[in-house]
C-alpha cells in the first residue's frame, strides 16, 4: 500500500511535468526547436500568479487566469520578436538554440531583478484534505493534479485533430512549404502554437504553486528540463506521449525518493534519457521518420 | 614561394614568444601586480575553455551547454590527483592535468555516444543534464568535500603553465581543423547527409571533435583548480556553461581568432564593470539574441586571422613593386 501511495504521488507531481511536456512537444512538432525558454515561462506564470493573489489580492479564479492569459501572449511575443525572423530564414538550428537560450536567461535575470532572487512563498490555493480510498490516503491535490492534467490533454487532442487551427498545425508540423501553398498562415499557426504550450505552462505553474509553495526566479530550469525529458522519453511530437512521459518521471522520481535517494533524483531523471536514447530514441509514442535527401 | 612557407610560422613563434617574455617580466617586476596576473590567468584558462567548445559548437555544429561540467570533473580529478598521489609536485602536476582531461574524456564517451548517434539537438540536453548531474554527484559521493568544497589544493598554477598550455591548445585545434580530420568535422556542420554519403563516418568524427573539447576543458578544469586553491560545485554551474558560449557566439563559430579575442575581452570586462554585475547576465542575454539575430555567424564569422596572409600580401607587394621597376 506504501508503493501505492508513493506511485499515486508520483502522479501526481507526474502530471506537471506533463503539461509542461506538453508544450514542448507541441512546439517541437511543429518547428524542431526545443524551447529552452519554456520552463521559464512556467516560472512568469507562477510570478503573474503571485504578484495577482498575494501583492494585488485578485480572487483566485482572477489570479489563473490572468496568468493562463499573460503566458500565452508572453509566448506569442517571445515567438514573434525573437524566433520568427530565424524560422523566415530557415536559420540552422544551432541559432535557434542558442536564442532560446537568449530567451532562457533573460527571463530568469529578469524576473530575478523584479522580484530579487529569494524564494517567494505561495499560500494555498485550493483546499487540501486527505481523502480516503479503502486503505489508501490520497490527498486531494494529486487528484487536482492528475485530473486536471487529463482534461488539458483531451482538450488538447481535440484541439489538434477536431477544430480548423490543429488541421492547420497538423499541416505546419507536416510540411511547412506546402502548407503555406495551400493558404494556411504558417506564421501565425506557429504562433498560436506558441501562445497554446505558454498557456499550457501557465497551468502548470498554478498546479506547482499549489504544490511546492515555494517559486524562485530559477524554478524553470530543472523543471522545465525534466518536462523535457518526458517529452522525449513519451515521444516528441506526440500528445499522449508526453503526458505518459510525464507520468513515468514523476513515478520514477517519486519512488526514489521513497527509497531513500532523494539526493540523486536528478540523475536518474537524465539516466533515464540517455537509456531512452540508446534503447529507443524515438520514444514510447514517437514514429521513426527516415530522413530524405 | 615556397621556400619562405616557414616565414610566418617564426614569426608567429617569436611574437608569441615576446608576448611571454614582456608579460613575465611585467609579472616579476611586480608591475603587473598578484590581482592582475590572477586575472591574466583566467583569461588564459578562458582562452583554452572557449577555443575548446568552439571547436564542439563553432566546427563541429553541435550545442554543447555543460562545458563547465567537463571543466569540473577534469578540476575534481586534478586536484584529486596531486593532493593523494603522494609524488612530488613537479611531477604530479602536469599528470594531474592530464589525469583531468581524460576523465573528462571518459564523461565526454558516456555522453557522446548515445546523444551524437542520433540526429537533432540531443546532446545539447545531454549535456546541460550532464552539467546538473555532475554536481549532484559531487554532493553525494564521500570523496569531492560535497557542499562544504574541496580545499587544500596547492597552488600550483603559474602564468608560464597557463600562457604554455593556452598556446598549445589554440596550436592543436587550429591544427586539427586544418587537418584532413578537421574538414571532416567540418563537412559534417554543413550538411552531415552529404558528408556521410561522401563517406565520412559521421559518428566517429563527431565523437573525436566533442571529446577533444571535453579533454581541453578538463584540463583547463586542472589549471582553475591548482589557480584557485578551493573548488566549490556550485561554480560550474549552468551559467558558467553559458558564460563559455557566449564567448564562443560573440567571437565567432568557427573563428579561432574570434573566441581568443572574446574570450580575453569578457574575462577583463567584469572587472572593469563590477558596477553592473546585477545586470551581467540580463546584458549577456540580450547579446545573444540580437547577435543571433542580426548577425548569427557571430561578430567575426569564420575569419582567421593570418601572418601567412599578411607575409603573402607584403611580399607580393614587394614583388609587384619589383616587376614594375
Amino acid at each position: 500500500m506504501d508503493i501505492l501511495a508513493q506511485v499515486l504521488n508520483g502522479l501526481g507531481i507526474g502530471s506537471i511535468y506533463a503539461l509542461v511536456a506538453l508544450g514542448y512537444s507541441m512546439v517541437y512538432g511543429i518547428v524542431q526547436l526545443i524551447n529552452f525558454a519554456h520552463g521559464d515561462i512556467i516560472m512568469v506564470g507562477a510570478y503573474v500568479t503571485y504578484v495577482g493573489l498575494v501583492m494585488a489580492g485578485v480572487p483566485l479564479w482572477a489570479a489563473v487566469l490572468i496568468s493562463i492569459l499573460f503566458c500565452g501572449i508572453a509566448g506569442v511575443l517571445i515567438e514573434k520578436l525573437a524566433y520568427s525572423r530565424l524560422l523566415k530564414k530557415g536559420a540552422p538550428r544551432i541559432s535557434l538554440l542558442i536564442t532560446a537560450i537568449g530567451v532562457s536567461i533573460f527571463l530568469q535575470n529578469l524576473s530575478q531583478l523584479l522580484f530579487s532572487s529569494s524564494a517567494k512563498s505561495m499560500p494555498a490555493m485550493f483546499p487540501n484534505g486527505m481523502l480516503e480510498l479503502g486503505a489508501l490516503q490520497v490527498s486531494s491535490n494529486t487528484l487536482l493534479n492528475i485530473g486536471t492534467s487529463i482534461v488539458m490533454m483531451i482538450a488538447l487532442q481535440l484541439l489538434v485533430n477536431k477544430t480548423k487551427i490543429g488541421k492547420a498545425m497538423r499541416a505546419t508540423s507536416e510540411d511547412a512549404g506546402a502548407a503555406k501553398l495551400m493558404g494556411i498562415s504558417t506564421s501565425s499557426t506557429i504562433a498560436f502554437t506558441f501562445g497554446v504550450g505558454s498557456a499550457l505552462a501557465a497551468v502548470g505553474a498554478v498546479l506547482y504553486c499549489n504544490t511546492f509553495h515555494q517559486i524562485t526566479p530559477y524554478m524553470g530550469g530543472m523543471l522545465g528540463l525534466k518536462a523535457f525529458v518526458a517529452a522525449v522519453l513519451g515521444g516528441i511530437g506526440s500528445i499522449p506521449g508526453a503526458m505518459l512521459g510525464g507520468y513515468i518521471l514523476g513515478v520514477a522520481e517519486s519512488l526514489t525518493t521513497a527509497a531513500g535517494g532523494s539526493q540523486i533524483t536528478d540523475a536518474i531523471v537524465f539516466g533515464i534519457l540517455i537509456l531512452v536514447l540508446l534503447v529507443k530514441p524515438a520514444g514510447l509514442f514517437g514514429k521513426n521518420t527516415r530522413e530524405k535527401v | 614561394m615556397k621556400t619562405k612557407k616557414w616565414i610566418p610560422n617564426v614569426i608567429i613563434l617569436v611574437l608569441v614568444l615576446a608576448l611571454y617574455v614582456v608579460l613575465s617580466v611585467l609579472i616579476s617586476a611586480n608591475i603587473i601586480n598578484p590581482y592582475y596576473s590572477g586575472i591574466l590567468t583566467m583569461v588564459c584558462i578562458n582562452v583554452i575553455l572557449a577555443v575548446s567548445l568552439n571547436l564542439a559548437t563553432g566546427f563541429l555544429g553541435q550545442l554543447v551547454l555543460g562545458h563547465a561540467g567537463f571543466m569540473s570533473v577534469g578540476a575534481y580529478a586534478a586536484s584529486l590527483f596531486t593532493m593523494y598521489s603522494g609524488l612530488p609536485q613537479i611531477i604530479s602536476f602536469p599528470i594531474a592535468l592530464l589525469v583531468g582531461g581524460l576523465v573528462a574524456v571518459v564523461f565526454g564517451v558516456i555522453i557522446g555516444v548515445p546523444a551524437l548517434r542520433l540526429k537533432g539537438d540531443y546532446l545539447a540536453i545531454l549535456t546541460l543534464g550532464f552539467g546538473e548531474i555532475i554536481r549532484v554527484l559531487i554532493l553525494a559521493v564521500p570523496f569531492t568535500g560535497g557542499a562544504a568544497g574541496l580545499s587544500g589544493i596547492p597552488l600550483l598554477t603559474t602564468f608560464t603553465y597557463v600562457f604554455i598550455l593556452a598556446i598549445l591548445t589554440v596550436g592543436i585545434i587550429f591544427a586539427f581543423i586544418h587537418s584532413r580530420h578537421g574538414r571532416a568535422v567540418i563537412a559534417i556542420r554543413e550538411d552531415e547527409i552529404a558528408a556521410e554519403a561522401a563517406g565520412i563516418n559521421t559518428t566517429y568524427y563527431k565523437l573525436l571533435a566533442f571529446v577533444m573539447a571535453a579533454f581541453f576543458a578538463g584540463v583547463a578544469g586542472g589549471l582553475y583548480a591548482h589557480h584557485i586553491g578551493v573548488l566549490d560545485p556550485g561554480k560550474f554551474n549552468f551559467n558558467y556553461s553559458v558564460e563559455i558560449l557566449i564567448m564562443v557566439v560573440l567571437g565567432g563559430m568557427g573563428s579561432i581568432t574570434g573566441s581568443v579575442i572574446a574570450a580575453v575581452v569578457l574575462t577583463l570586462l567584469p572587472e572593469a564593470l563590477r558596477g553592473f554585475s546585477e545586470y551581467r547576465m540580463l546584458i549577456y542575454s540580450i547579446i545573444l539574441i540580437c547577435v543571433m539575430l542580426f548577425k548569427p555567424s557571430g561578430l567575426l564569422g569564420q575569419y582567421e586571422f593570418s601572418i601567412a596572409r599578411i607575409f603573402k600580401r607584403l611580399t607580393h607587394k614587394k614583388a609587384d613593386a619589383e616587376k614594375e621597376a
